[in-house]
């Protein structure tokens, strides 16, 4: 902890106010210290921007019994990123990656929708469900394969996946027979636009499994031991760690995380385009897991950092056309991003950051 | 010649009587002769490929002309400019994911300068400039801030697809009569048959590449970093310089297969190439490059490529497969190699 401490006199300009104590760690210093503090303090910089572009940003109404309004909306649309990041950010926490989990989306709304598309009543609330648990147990399969590729067979994750990444989209191409599907019903298409309390089914379903996973992974030790995986694998196996089945079970979990997102991007036009469905949806889920604070080197993860990274991507991307700029310049601004959030996590960046900085303290915290 | 194979035996024990003894005769070395392990991935690729061909020779009427493989060449010229420079990454154990939006970029630079009314030599030299430089400062990324390859390219895939867009969102069209002169022209050949400026200019680009790989103190450096970072510093190699030059000859190569691929398709669009990294990552996986570096060959991802072009010709002759397809095959056959690979070097630690 004191370590941490001592570049606080310079970065805490900005927090609020709090005394900071000589001798114990003061509130302000927490602040500072706290790894949320970068990821909240850019989506905060970012609002902000949104509330100056046009002042009614933050209204949100109710209407017919349900929330309404631009944060609202914001919230909806980060669900697909929240779910995938979720999924991904326990694969990092391996010191993995899964590069296959766009194509897995894809291949959940081909078979979801390719079901609901066959059923005899297209309709019917039953078609739904049951053409949304095949596709989910398509997709833990495909975890599986993932899984039994790296844990097993031992090739880097990241050329194991990428054989799902460059096949799964042929695969979802087969599934629909290159149709781009469209289907009709009512209980599939509420997945992405219906309310549940107050509050849109997509949202509520990415922040209960956000939740399960957070319950599941700091209420019992599986977080530990996926950290210590992540840290070395070789050692916990020897201190009687399952390593070979965490890693599986992470990459399964990833598999049914994207599925779930497919299943609500899906939803959310009741079609699927297997070529477009989820395209990139890999890099943004990275993305945010990197802007969470989720170290890509494993060993240590943050699932409210995921969250914050999740919700500022896609306040990004609401932000962009906002203020005038086209919105397909939003991979402009990704880019700068990462490059931004990469170089405050690089330990070399930030001593020549400080050594830069340490002259003239004023400046800083836009960053 | 078969009587010295006989003398051989009796006259090694007695002495090494130079010229005769100590070396085997020529008929002796081609019988016993075995490709050096280092090359046997990229004769598996070529043999692939061979037979391949020799498959669809088979199947299909008219596989095995000529005037086959020479639009093969054509038509994935951009694609080997690509490769060559994704071998170089890779070879240090790093990635390129920016290519693809590299590709895209220098199509929309370069339709985009002359729509403009630039001159095309300046269009060209613009679009590799570009690229380059978009190459050279992830490479200070990764090497000065010691972001992880992966990262540092994803965020200049990001930049350049953004900038695509920023340039321009709809499709330019390319009538500059230099550029359509050079996506036209032809080399013929005997009998008939011809050839593209563009894969003559992509196998040249092989050529060189080859050459320094093999033959300069910079091809060394990045099989040395390839094979041991650490070791390569401690040696006293010029870790750096090489490593952000593999990624600043993948930018260059990736602008190039940019010009070339505007060439093929007469326009700059900037959802051009989208996923054609994947396809290079591949071909150069196919072509027995390993993926944690230190081994492989530029003429082995010529072959995976080339390989990845004798899919698309069986789709387009078979006419009842759907070029999804492609997507699954691809995936498989890369799924084959790696575990080749994984089964190589564990077999060797």
């Amino acid at each position: 902890m004191p370590e941490t401490l001592t570049p606080v006199p310079e970065t805490a300009a900005s927090p609020p106010a709090g005394e900071s104590g000589p001798g114990r760690p003061s509130l302000a210093a927490r602040v500072a210290a706290h790894h949320l503090l970068w990821p909240v303090l850019a989506l905060a910089v970012l609002l902000a921007v949104n509330v100056a572009a046009s002042p009614s940003f933050l209204e949100v109404r109710m209407q017919d019994g349900h929330l309404f309004g631009s944060v609202i909306d914001i919230l909806r649309n980060s669900a697909p990123v929240m779910l995938v990041a979720t999924g991904m950010t326990l694969v990092i926490a391996t010191r993995g990656i899964d590069l296959s989990v766009g194509a897995i989306a894809a291949i959940a709304g081909a078979i979801a929708c390719t079901q609901i598309a066959g059923a005899a009543d297209q309709g019917a609330a039953g078609a739904a469900i049951i053409a949304c648990t095949t596709a989910l147990a398509v997709c833990v399969l495909l975890g599986l394969w993932n899984g039994f590729l790296v844990a097993v067979v031992g090739i880097q994750p990241i050329i194991a996946t990428l054989v799902l990444m460059v096949a799964g989209r042929g695969l979802a191409m087969l599934v629909t027979d290159g149709q781009i599907t469209t289907v009709n019903n009512d209980t599939f298409s509420a997945l992405a636009s219906g309310f549940v309390l107050t509050l849109p089914i997509a949202l509520v379903i990415a922040l209960g499994v956000v939740g399960l996973t957070a319950l599941l992974t700091r209420r019992t030790a599986l977080g530990m031991l996926i950290e210590a995986v992540g840290i070395n694998p070789e050692a916990s196996r020897l201190a009687g760690v399952r390593s070979r089945t965490i890693i599986w079970t992470v990459y399964v979990f990833a598999g049914l995380c994207a599925g779930i997102a497919g299943l609500v991007i899906a939803a959310n036009t009741s079609s699927v385009n297997a070529n477009s469905l989820g395209l990139w949806i890999e890099l943004d889920a990275i993305l945010a897991v990197v802007i969470g604070g989720t170290s890509l080197a494993g060993g240590r993860f943050s699932l409210a950092g995921t969250l914050v990274g999740a919700i500022f991507i896609a306040t990004l991307a609401r932000t962009i056309p906002t203020i005038g700029i086209p919105s397909e310049a939003n991979y402009l601004f990704k880019a700068v991003v990462v490059i931004l959030v990469c170089l405050l996590q690089s330990p070399r960046a930030r001593a020549s950051l400080r050594s830069a900085l340490t002259p003239r303290s004023a400046k800083g915290a836009t960053a | 010649m078969s009587t010295t194979t006989v003398t051989r035996p009796s006259v090694a024990p007695s002495g090494p009587t130079p010229g005769r003894g100590g070396e085997p005769s020529t008929w002796e070395r081609v019988r016993t002769w075995a490709p050096s392990s280092r090359y046997l991935p990229v004769l598996t690729t070529a043999a692939l490929f061979l037979g391949m061909f020799g498959v669809g020779g088979l199947r299909y009427e008219g596989f095995t002309d000529p005037q086959v493989f020479l639009s093969l060449l054509l038509d994935n010229s951009f694609l080997i400019v690509l490769a060559v420079g994704m071998t170089f990454v890779i070879l240090t154990g790093g990635i390129d994911l920016s290519v693809g939006s590299n590709v895209a970029l220098s199509t929309v630079i370069a339709a985009k300068t002359l729509e403009m009314g630039w001159s095309p030599y300046l269009s060209v030299v613009a679009v590799l400039l570009c690229g380059t430089l978009l190459g050279t400062l992830m490479g200070l990324l990764i090497h000065y801030f010691d972001i992880q390859p992966f990262i540092a390219t994803l965020a200049g895939m990001f930049l350049a697809r953004g900038l695509c867009y920023l340039i321009s969102v709809d499709s330019i069209p390319i009538t500059n009569p230099t550029f359509q002169e050079w996506a036209y022209k032809t080399v013929d050949l005997p009998g008939g048959y011809y050839v593209g400026y563009t894969s003559l200019v992509a196998l040249g680009t092989v050529a060189i590449a080859a050459l320094v790989l093999a033959r300069t103190r910079f091809g060394r450096t990045v099989y040395a970093i390839g094979g041991n970072e650490s070791s390569a510093m401690l040696m006293g190699l010029r870790v750096a310089a090489t490593k952000v030059g593999v990624y600043a000859i993948s930018g260059f190569c990736a602008s190039f297969a940019g010009l070339l691929f505007a060439l093929y398709t007469l326009s700059g669009y900037s959802l051009n190439a989208v996923g054609m990294e994947l396809d290079a990552i591949a071909a150069v996986v196919i072509g027995g490059t390993l993926l944690t570096g230190g081994r492989g060959y530029v003429v082995g991802s010529l072959f995976g490529v080339l390989v990845l072009g004798v899919i698309q010709t069986f789709i387009s002759f078979d006419g009842t497969l759907s070029s999804w397809w492609t997507r699954i095959s691809i995936g498989l056959l890369v799924l084959v190699f790696v575990v080749v690979q994984r089964l190589m070097t564990r077999r060797q630690s």
